[in-house]
């Protein structure tokens, strides 16, 4: 059986909710593999949520916001965007592929963007495996 | 009434903790008065057979430091564990793995090599390795395990209190013993500090506005006495570590290292602590950004310095 993987989406409510709302009501295609929670800003997202997430069973995180300039409360995505930056850098060297983990942008108007990023990053993530969750073995 | 006996035992730690209890001064000697100790290598000669030797439930409390890196220090820990009544995390390495946890970027095979093989003033031509059993003429030699993953404590065995601290301050070991002492414990589960709050509320710097655009190691500036370190680009601790050490290192000038452990409802120190100092960053420039956060050249061992078993990662994928 090839590997699906789970995908942990946190969206925020103004732009990319919108943008993923498009990309179901214009029936665009897009993997299975993304599992999608709405929060009112990128800013919101701790990255406690992420590291949460791969060690409960995601084997991925993304995390949409809108695009630079654009977001509703003025800074949120800017925050997201110093948050993300460190935290790949900490995974990094925690031994955690880069593409597990993204951040990107995406408009209310862009259901085709919002389909791409979902199609690329559930390729990638095929491409790594499963996270491996188990915390090493002792024996 | 019979004395309360006290058990003391140190595993994967560097002996800081035993000293950090000598600490306490002459309140040792109110301590010797109020408490048999059963059990405590660093300063009387009681055996492993001995402890095995004692009833069930007959240590009233255990105070172990050090975190479980080997399959000696867990089968202790569940010996002490099996004999005492109260079992205390004391000190940073039991409570969250402390500096040992660090060996968690790393394995087995990778630390065995670097010790034994790699390290410039070692010559081992043979490569040889430490074996759990070696059968000598004499007959079968046995080392213990070393583990994979370095645990903390309350990973290994049931822990009601926790005393933190690398190694814990004297004031902070003085409560808790005077609490135990006059059978007044506070609720198990409670890490005892005297102080909820963050160790920024103990510290007398002057904060202002946190804007960092560039940050320092501590060998790189001559911090100013009165202004927060954070604020001055010094990725300090405090904001993310629990209070009750007086905030000795800001004072000294020196950032925390977050040796207290979480502030109270927070589960991940580490992740706490860096999305504190992605929080000052003053750029929205994502290039300008990686070269900020470059400065910060070791994430892991600065944000998890003493927490990495105990996070939600646990290790380091390698
Ligand atoms: S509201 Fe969309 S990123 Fe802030």
């Amino acid at each position: 059986m090839s590997f699906e993987p789970k995908i942990l989406g946190i969206l925020c409510n103004w732009c990319s909710y919108s943008g993923a709302d498009l990309a179901g009501t214009s029936r665009k295609k897009y993997p299975a593999n993304i599992r999608i929670v709405r929060v009112m800003c990128s800013g919101r997202v701790d990255p406690v949520f992420i590291l949460k997430a791969l060690q409960s069973g995601a084997d991925g995180v993304l995390i949409l916001g809108c695009h630079p300039g654009d977001c509703h409360y003025t800074s949120g995505n800017y925050k997201a965007l110093r948050r993300m930056e460190m935290l790949k850098k900490l995974a990094e060297q925690m031994g955690i592929e880069d593409d597990r983990i993204r951040l990107d942008w995406v408009a209310a108007s862009e259901g085709d963007r919002f389909a791409e990023i979902i199609k690329d990053m559930t390729e990638k993530i095929k491409q790594l495996g499963p996270f491996p969750r188990d915390g090493g073995d002792n024996g | 009434m019979a004395k309360p006996k006290v058990a003391l035992y140190w595993a994967a730690s560097c002996g800081g903790c035993d000293i950090g209890l000598l600490e306490i001064g002459e309140n040792l000697l109110k301590l010797i008065e109020a408490v048999d100790i059963v059990f405590w290598p660093v300063a009387i000669d009681v055996k492993y057979k001995d402890v095995e030797a004692m009833e069930d439930g007959s240590i009233d409390v255990c105070l172990f430091n050090g975190a479980i890196r080997s399959s000696e220090q867990e089968h202790i820990a569940k010996l002490l564990r099996a004999k005492s009544k109260v079992m205390i995390a004391y000190g940073a390495c039991a409570y969250q793995g402390g500096i040992p946890g660090l060996a968690n970027m790393y394995n087995r095979e990778m630390i065995m090599e670097r010790a034994y093989l790699e390290t410039p003033s070692t010559e081992n031509p043979d490569k040889v390795l430490p074996q759990t059993s070696y059968q000598a003429p004499e007959g079968e030699l046995t080392l213990p395990l070393l583990f994979d993953t370095v645990k903390t404590l309350a990973q290994t065995v049931k822990v009601e209190y926790i005393i933190p601290g690398c190694p814990p301050e004297a004031q902070t070991t003085w409560m808790a013993l005077e609490a135990l002492i006059t059978g007044q414990m506070p609720p198990v589960g409670t890490v005892i500090t005297g102080n909820a709050k963050a160790v920024c509320n103990e510290c007398p710097r002057k904060r202002d506005v946190k804007k960092v655009k560039k940050f320092y190691r501590t060998y790189e500036i001559d911090p100013d006495p009165e202004i927060c370190l954070l604020e001055q680009g010094l990725p300090c601790a405090g904001i993310a570590t629990k209070g009750g050490c007086d905030a000795r290192c800001p004072k000294a000038g020196m950032p925390c290292t977050g040796c207290y452990g979480p502030v109270d409802g927070v589960i991940d120190q580490g992740a706490h602590f860096m999305n504190a100092i992605a929080s000052v960053i003053d750029s929205n420039d994502p290039n300008e950004i990686g070269k900020i956060i470059a400065d910060i050249r070791d994430p892991a061992g600065t944000f998890y310095r003493y927490s990495l078993p105990d996070s939600i990662l646990r290790r380091a994928r390698v």
